[in-house]
């Protein structure tokens, strides 16, 4: 596309404004997380690398640390079953209510979070009469990750033909060969990007969490908001923010490349140059000259 | 694809709609909250389970005292710091927590509600040895039988920034009389809970006196409407209402607010911290000139205690003469424990904090739950729903 | 085994999809539409003030409560109103972004602003907002360096709220336009200005119907998640909003907090049928 010089600098300085939105807050952040007074002030009295070994050494984050990851891993897990199974019978069958599928896969994301935490907490304690634990946690948070599958997954099928399925039946192979050899291969990058997903909006949740978690256990974010006011352990909290979003750099740089597939299936389809989700087959937009 | 017989899926489409009915149901009929009959009172302190899950005031449970606890009875102590009433009955319903160091307008209610169960006085030694005074009052004792083991108690403080509020108030006017609140427009600090309303009760008491109040929780319908609109008078001049106490001094630390209600933690967090805050001298109680609302904190033990000896042995220990001193100095009350005295730190800390003093404490309004019945006979005094209503719509 | 199996489910399609269904429909409805369904039914009971027993007899009083007391109204109105707010500035702030991501950068260009646009998500919501409570504080950043110009920050209020919610959703308005925006095909760009068009006019008939869907994707998360939440508003304002209040509301009058529930339940619904009917669901 062509744009004159005006509204290609226009352009540029947009973005870079917004690019300046987006990160001076982390740098605010990233500027805490070397404080060197307990107190918040601007600017910072000094600065001073002793948070770091402090957060490495605190046992209560790394086991916030470690049931995070558990938990989003079983959420993303269970997410990633159910989601492929609803988006494979919504995109290879027609059926009564096939529609209200979609609507209601993205209901609990939609929904507010504190509405889906009580109303959880709720049947947990109330109907079904067991504790809160990480188990009603996962639960909890499988239940909104399901849409970010599913919406991945039943974008990848709709886009490949389901020609390759029936090819391969005629050839003799039944369901789970099909499904196995065929299905699956076009779809793992899918699964990646929105495994990726779910995994980060697991990873980062609070208020459905607040209301499934046990008395005795503590996710990251939950850890986080009971330190988030106490001056001598602010500090920590920030560092212990800088260090996830560096650390999260190369899974997110991953799933991008993953994303970004080549032709394949889709260019059978008569080569619209369509894009797959996030990344994919190059068009010929064009540098500003 | 082959299209569906859609009379087959229509069928399994009801099934599910039936699944959804029967949960519906089992709401409806089955469900009984979790909390039947108030459960029994222990008769004999065993072993420690090896953990015990408490709910507390910010200041209450910290490591001086805790770590010698863990290693003396090896239960290892998970702490959920509460910040209002509200949010401890709630954590309490849950059942998911065996003890809880609760204000006197929360008592009732999580006794009313099942939630707590009697405390056996005799399986606590320190008991004996607790302030008279302490013992057996509406807030912790209720149809002649104990719920729980005075902690301590203390004044909400009225909390100033010295540079900032000249001269040194010495009433709730500098916060209450809209006049004298603007001054201060948007450096105002207020606690956000609806038992707030009792402390614009106490002002009205002593500055309208025609109204007749006489227990700012007990309200009838007009001194309640006064009280209210007194502090939908103050709303625009209110920084910030503060729901946890640390928020509080991180906006007093910023220079965001200047003057407020507080509690005593925070007020030695900041001035630990070097900022310039000062409250109504300690020779005054902490009080200003109308008094004070106040609170007189009592640990009780949860129905449904997953470690019950080990919560008896918390009670024990929090009330233990060494340990009781630490805690009172650590947040600046008055501890319940008479012997805590020969152990504090500064030799005159009873004194100063009134400890000893039952008169000084007619002052104080400890905090208590609103019910319908007033106490001269009448029962047309706002209940606690009609507290919580009215906070909504001052807030706004 | 899984020959056997699968003979089983070949040919009957209708087993297939029961299968296939099964497990994400029984959690779904049951699990979560029964859990909304028991915790609403509540809005129509009531509560006895003194034990929070919840009294199970059918009453509208919560519902007329809501409707008589104005501070109801006022709240409701507010969070509604800064959720549309929030929704198009996002759309706003997004777009130059998303277009440069997508018809203008280079391949590492584009690389390099995925991840940078996708780093802030991982980042803690809770301590990006109180970063951001920082700054807006007397003595943050913000006036720090406004100050000197003789102006002020925002302070604490409706603005910080509507300032922090709209950094927070950012990203979620910016991926799915960039990818709307990456399916149209350079060649219909490429063939509107054959035909004479300029780039304004370009992009007003070509490019901004086809990824309008995209955007509205986009507004489900920033409107949905802006209706729902109580932490920001708290942590910088003294202003209630619908979250707030049933938050509140929990512990001691569950059926008024259900109540209150339904409001923000029924404007998402409402808002998911006109997304859906504007074809928003194949972009999210």
């Amino acid at each position: 596309m062509r744009l004159s010089r005006r509204s290609a600098f226009l352009l540029r300085a947009a973005v870079a404004v917004g690019l300046a939105f987006i990160y001076v807050p982390l740098i605010v952040i990233l500027i805490y997380a070397f404080n060197a007074s307990n107190v918040l002030e601007w600017p910072p009295p000094g600065l001073t690398l002793d948070w770091f070994p402090k957060a490495f050494e605190s046992e209560s984050v790394r086991e916030a640390l470690l049931t995070s990851v558990k938990a989003g891993l079983a959420a993303t897990a269970i997410a990633l079953i159910l989601g492929t199974l609803a988006s494979l019978a919504v995109a290879r069958h027609r059926f009564f209510g096939r529609e209200t599928i979609s609507f209601l896969v993205i209901l609990p994301i939609a929904l507010p979070g504190i509405v889906t935490g009580v109303a959880l907490s709720n049947t947990f304690t109330q109907v079904l009469g067991i504790d809160l634990s990480l188990f009603t946690v996962i639960v909890g948070h499988a239940t909104f990750c399901i849409v970010v599958i599913y919406n991945n997954v039943v974008a990848r099928l709709r886009r490949t033909s389901s020609s390759f399925e029936e090819a391969s039946a005629d050839l003799g192979a039944h369901t789970w060969q099909t499904f196995r050899f065929v299905t699956m291969p076009q779809l793992r990058t899918a699964l990646a990007a929105g495994a990726l997903l779910a995994f980060a909006l697991s990873f980062d949740e609070i208020i459905v969490t607040t209301f499934t978690i046990g008395a005795g256990e503590e996710t990251l974010p939950i850890w986080i908001f009971s330190r988030l006011f106490r001056p001598s352990q602010l500090p920590i909290v920030n560092v212990v923010a800088v260090l996830v979003v560096l650390i999260s750099i190369v899974p997110v740089y991953l799933a991008h490349r993953l994303t970004r597939e080549e032709g394949g299936a889709t260019a059978a389809r008569g080569g619209r140059g369509e894009r797959i989700e996030g990344g994919g087959v190059e068009t010929e937009a064009t540098a500003v000259p | 694809m082959r299209t569906q017989d859609a009379h087959s899926t229509r069928t399994a489409w009801l099934v599910v709609a039936g699944l959804l009915a029967f949960m519906l149901a089992l709401a409806g009929c089955g469900s009984s909250s979790s909390n039947n009959g108030g459960g029994e009172e222990l008769k004999k302190v065993g072993k420690g389970e090896g953990q015990v899950n408490l709910i507390s005031w910010a200041g209450y449970v910290e490591k001086p005292w805790v770590k010698p606890f863990e290693e003396k009875t090896g239960c290892k102590v998970n702490n959920k710091v509460a910040g209002t009433s509200d949010e401890m009955v709630n954590l309490m319903r849950s059942g998911q927590y065996d003890g809880v160091s609760a204000s006197g307008n929360a008592t009732e209610r999580l006794v009313d509600g099942g939630d707590v169960a009697p405390v056996n006085v005799s399986l606590v030694p320190n008991y004996k040895t607790i302030f008279s005074d302490l013992k057996n009052q509406p807030y912790n004792t209720f149809e002649g039988v104990h719920y729980g083991i005075p902690h301590g108690r203390g004044a909400n403080l009225l909390m100033w920034n010295t540079e900032a509020v000249k001269p040194a108030p010495r009433s709730w006017s500098v916060i209450l009389n809209p006049k004298e609140a603007a001054k201060y427009k948007g450096k105002i600090s207020v606690y956000d809970d609806p038992i707030y309303i009792a402390d614009a009760a106490v002002y009205l008491k002593v500055h309208e006196p025609k109204l007749g109040i006489e227990n700012p929780y007990e309200l009838n319908e007009e001194q309640f409407e006064a009280a209210v609109s007194l502090l939908k008078e103050q709303r625009p001049n209110v920084g910030e209402y503060w729901g946890d106490a640390a928020k509080q001094i991180s906006a007093f630390a910023g220079g965001d607010d200047a003057v407020g209600t507080t509690w005593q933690y925070q007020y030695f967090e900041l001035k630990g911290a070097g900022k310039p805050v000062a409250a109504s001298p300690a020779s005054q109680g902490f009080l200003p000139e109308e008094g004070a609302t106040g609170w007189s904190d009592t640990w009780m033990i949860s129905s449904e205690a997953a470690h019950p000896n080990c919560m008896y042995m918390w009670m024990n220990w929090i009330v233990s003469p060494k340990v009781n001193a630490e805690v009172a100095e650590f947040f600046g009350e008055a501890p319940a424990q008479t012997l805590a005295c020969e152990h504090t730190e500064n030799p005159s800390f009873c004194k100063e904090y009134h400890a000893e003093e039952p008169g000084f404490w007619k002052r104080v309004y400890y905090w208590q739950t609103p019910v319908s019945e007033c106490g001269n006979g009448s029962s047309d005094c706002k209940n606690y729903n009609d507290w919580v209503k009215a906070w909504t719509s001052i807030k706004g | 085994m899984s020959r056997r199996l699968a003979n089983l489910f070949h040919g009957r399609p209708r087993l297939q999809v029961g299968a296939l269904l099964a497990g994400p429909i029984g959690w779904l409805v049951v699990g979560y539409l029964g859990s909304l369904a028991v915790l609403l039914i509540a809005a129509f009971w009531t509560v006895d003030p003194l034990s929070g027993e919840v009294v199970r007899g059918l009453s509208f009083e919560n519902l007329e409560t809501l409707v008589n007391e104005p501070v109801y109204r006022t709240i409701i109105g507010r969070t509604v109103a800064i959720a549309a707010l929030v929704t198009v500035t996002d759309a706003v702030l997004a777009f130059p972004i998303a277009f440069y991501m997508a018809k203008v950068a280079s391949r590492r260009g584009k690389a390099i602003l995925v991840v940078a646009v996708l780093l802030p998500l991982w980042s803690s919501y809770l301590v990006k907002v109180y970063s951001w409570r920082t700054m807006l504080s007397a003595d943050g950043v913000i006036n720090w360096a406004l100050n000197p110009l003789g102006l002020h920050g925002p302070g604490y209020g409706n603005v910080a709220v509507w300032l922090v919610m709209s950094y927070l959703w950012l990203p979620y308005m910016i991926l799915p336009i960039y990818a709307g925006l990456e399916r149209i095909p350079g060649s219909l760009i490429s063939a509107s200005e054959d035909l004479g068009a300029g780039p304004f006019t370009t992009f007003r008939r070509v490019i901004l119907p086809l990824v309008f869907p995209a955007v509205v994707a986009g507004s489900i998360f920033t409107f949905a998640l802006t209706l729902g939440d109580y932490i920001t508003p708290r942590l910088v304002s003294n202003n209630q909003f619908i979250g707030n209040v049933i938050f509140n509301n929990i512990s001691n009058n569950l059926p008024f907090a259900s109540a209150l529930a339904l409001v923000p339940i029924v404007v998402m619904v409402a808002y998911l049928l006109v997304a859906r009917r504007l074809g928003a669901f194949e972009h999210i």
